[in-house]
């Protein structure tokens, strides 16, 4: 837009004088160990004491949903773009994923890769009327897209290879060679799969790109007065989200639920991925994983308390009604002490265990 | 955030060098083996899961079923006893009728209770169904999907460890067509006629769109289909569809809200409910009671009929009704299509583990065991008498070629109030269907790259 109006030479310089320059640093690292430490445990530690249970029933399913939270988060979060059609997206991934293994007959890495691509094309598309609506507005156009995608897939036999049901399901799993079918095969993939992409979304959040996505979110305005080219912003927004979710549903319809059709990603999953990313708090990474836990540990931690105190004293559908109340006033609760969501929750705590005795 | 920033080239390191031990971790562990029961106190009673949906839009039928499904239970343990002895427990998991959450249950659930062994798995939702058709063999575990679910599974030789028993949705069309043609005097008269179906948009109410298709050219029929996205709660685009086309016969294929909404929708339109035919799955009481007065004459087909007038009712308003022992809170339900379609899972499943019994022993049955058992399950009429179910079930028996066994339903009419039967066993064409299905269950086998069983050889 009206570049000129900005400070050139320092913008055509490149990233990292503008880094240098920058009138904020970017807080210094810490927790050093951190880290490294919680890799240790999710790659060595958890799937040799987690069986089959915990890993393929409960935490694939959690990573999966971290990562499309994070790709709802780079739109939402960081760009200031709303969108209801995360679902939309993921069954995107999730059928082009399944077009590249059988009608292309390429290997699985290789063709959720590609899927991913076609959903960030696929994004960009849906993306375009974000030059000229925003917000309440934008998140209908957004809608648009989800129930588009579900008509799609349903409506022509070819995506689903002409099955009498219209699920997709894929061969055995493999990776190089390697039978992934296993429970912590599943796991393993995922997980690595979901550290990559959170790595790379660090480094985008940290760059020009993702400090461009944030000024846009900060006021679109101010940011073309710099010289940022917001539209070109929002777009790239959209492109990228939509490859993380797509990423996601492939994931999600192959590593976990192993047949999906298009009920697997309607609209109520676009809803749950943005409650997490409204719980687990908007612009965080970390707070991806914290929503993502919330919205699909919780329901089972709590069914399992229910379980082992009440069942058989309480009538069982009374037992399950309650537990969905008691999971909403959960929600509610936090979200009443603090309204940017879990992420910035724990940070507080830790602010102030850290000062702790002085200060608690 | 900030300490990715730091730990970013040992994290690359660390995903590179894990990612190599993942793939040979996951290589070792890849050898199928049957799932094991985890040990504990309860091993010498039997353990029948229920996957049960009591909240979300199908809990209405949810209740009912699970009920007859206790009821029948409860009954066997307290009166007779156990099955040869040996206690039934179950616990419910809730699946909200999804892929997910069911698949969550089915993990739960296939190790055990407290040492109990699972002999087989009731999914009781399409999607889960659908999702855990790969886990199940991999755990040779059967699941039973008793009138739903993935039709192909018929054919023992690629699903070894599916048992769409009874009723498969193709033999449901076929009924469907049987019965048309019974009321117009003849399948030869089925000719120009016209016949809509208006059905769930989903897997369930896709499965019947081939069946049609062939069953429309052999016998010369106009095949009009007509979905209805899920949830179904507003139809009137559907219906004036169905007005315009005038057909002769309406096949209704909807499930949970969206058949109340179908009956009322389709008396606005002035379409006749006494030409409208319920299917499976749109066949009991909460299907036409929302719908007040424009169900009056509506008819469906099932295979478990509603009523109270089978000898297993007897018993059970004896033993469990009477006593305050029901899992019925409203005993009015006692009967209703939904109960007895419990009831009907429940002996399924009993009577899998008799059969298991007469060759493993009178002991707990395991997943494999239970396999064998549905293989060779055997449900006469002499046996149906001795349990009480006859005239409430049709006579099955399952090979390890046929896992449908049955492929029969009866109409129902409703009169406002109760359902009267209008129709004997209705048996469908299966012989003119089993190409299809052969087709079908070729081309997931290709597509997985399974190799068919080779049953004379298993023999």
């Amino acid at each position: 837009m009206s570049q000129t109006l900005s400070n050139p030479p320092l913008v055509s310089r490149g990233v990292a004088p503008v880094t240098r320059l920058a009138p904020v640093a970017l807080p210094g690292p810490r927790l050093g160990l951190g880290l490294p430490a919680l890799l240790l445990l999710a790659f060595g530690v958890v799937p040799q004491l987690g069986g089959e249970y915990w890993l393929g029933a409960i935490l694939v399913p959690f990573l999966i949903l971290s990562l499309a939270g994070l790709g709802l988060n780079l739109l939402t979060g960081y760009a200031g773009q709303t969108s209801l059609g995360s679902g939309g997206f993921m069954a995107v991934g999730a059928f082009a994923t399944f077009g590249f293994v059988v009608h292309g007959g390429l290997p699985l890495p290789l063709a959720i890769f590609l899927a991913g691509l076609v959903t960030a094309g696929a994004g960009l598309v849906f993306g375009l009327p974000s030059d000229r609506i925003k917000g309440f507005y934008l998140m209908v156009s957004s809608l648009a897209a989800q129930f588009f995608f579900e008509w799609l897939f349903q409506k022509f036999p070819w995506f689903y290879n002409y099955g009498s049901s219209g699920t997709i399901t894929l061969p055995r799993l493999e990776l190089f060679g390697f039978d992934i079918g296993s429970a912590q095969g599943r796991y393993y993939v995922t997980l690595s799969t979901v550290v990559l992409l959170t790595w790379i979304a660090v480094s985008l959040t940290r760059s020009q790109i993702g400090r461009n996505w944030m000024a846009v979110r900060d006021m679109d305005t101010a940011a073309a007065v710099i010289g940022i080219p917001v539209y070109r912003s929002k777009v790239v927004a959209f492109a990228v989200s939509s490859f993380y979710l797509g990423i996601a549903g492939a994931l999600w319809a192959f590593l976990y639920l192993g047949s999906a059709s298009v009920q697997s990603f309607g609209i109520s999953r676009s809803f749950q991925v943005l409650f997490i990313i409204i719980i687990g708090g908007m612009g965080s990474i970390a707070g991806n994983f914290i929503g993502a836990a919330f919205i699909s540990l919780l329901p089972l931690a709590i069914d399992h308390i229910a379980q082992g105190f009440f069942a058989g004293h309480v009538d069982a559908g009374l037992l399950q009604n309650i537990q969905k109340a008691i999971f909403g006033l959960l929600i509610i609760g936090f979200l009443i002490k603090e309204p940017d969501g879990l992420a910035r929750l724990l940070r507080t705590l830790g602010e102030r265990l850290s000062n702790w005795p002085l200060r608690f | 955030m900030t300490h990715f920033h730091t730990a970013r080239r040992t994290a690359a390191g660390l995903v590179r060098a894990l990612s190599l031990a993942a793939g040979l971790l996951a290589a070792v562990s890849s050898a199928a083996l049957a799932v094991d029961t985890t040990p504990g106190p309860d091993s010498d009673k039997q353990f029948l899961p229920i996957a049960s949906f009591r909240v979300g839009p199908y809990a209405g039928a949810g209740v009912q079923i699970w009920a007859g499904r206790i009821d029948y239970y409860r009954y066997l343990n307290e009166v007779e006893g156990g099955i040869n002895g040996v206690k039934i427990v179950w616990q419910e998991c809730e699946t909200e009728w999804t892929a997910e959450k069911g698949i969550e249950c089915y993990e739960r659930f296939k190790h055990g209770l407290n040492g109990a062994p699972v002999a087989v798995y009731l999914p009781n939702g399409a999607p889960a169904a659908y999702a855990l058709t790969d886990r199940a063999a991999e755990d040779k575990l059967a699941l039973i999907t008793l009138a739903y679910g993935r039709t192909e599974a018929t054919d023992g030789r690629v699903f070894p460890y599916i048992f769409p028993v009874m009723l498969t949705f193709y033999s449901e069309a076929s009924v469907f067509i049987n019965y048309v043609a019974q009321r117009e005097g003849g399948l030869d008269k089925l000719k120009g006629k016209k016949i809509a179906t208006v059905y769930h948009d989903s897997a369930y109410g896709r499965e019947t769109l081939e069946p049609l298709a062939l069953l429309a050219k052999t016998y010369g029929f106009e095949n009009i289909q007509i979905p209805v996205p899920d949830p179904g709660n507003e139809q009137s685009s559907q219906w004036r569809q169905v007005r315009e086309a005038k057909p002769d016969w309406v096949f209704l294929r909807t499930w949970g809200v969206s058949t109340p909404v179908a009956i009322k929708t389709a008396a606005r339109f002035g379409v006749p409910v006494d030409h409208i035919v319920g299917d499976v799955w749109a066949s009991s009481e909460e299907d036409v009671l929302p719908a007040g007065e424009a169900a009056k004459g509506y008819l469906a087909l099932t295979p478990y009929p509603g009523g109270t007038g089978f000898d297993i009712h007897q018993r059970l308003k004896k033993y469990i009704v009477d006593t305050g022992k029901s899992d019925l809170r409203d005993t009015s339900k006692f009967g209703s299509v939904y109960y007895n379609s419990g009831l009907v899972d429940a002996v399924i499943t009993t009577e899998v583990v008799r059969t298991a019994q007469q060759k493993f022993g009178n002991r707990p049955i395991t997943g494999e065991e239970g396999q064998w058992a549905l293989e060779h399950l055997r449900l006469d009429n002499a046996r149906l008498k001795e349990n009480g179910f006859y005239g409430l079930v049709q006579q099955v028996q399952l090979t390890p070629a046929d896992h449908e066994g049955g492929g029969a339903a009866r109409v129902q009419q409703w009169d406002g109030t109760k359902w009267t039967p209008v129709s004997d066993w209705v048996q469908a064409d299966r012989a003119l269907l089993r190409p299809l299905i052969d087709a079908k269950s070729d081309a997931y086998a290709k597509e997985k790259g399974i190799t068919p069983r080779d049953l004379g050889a298993e023999q």
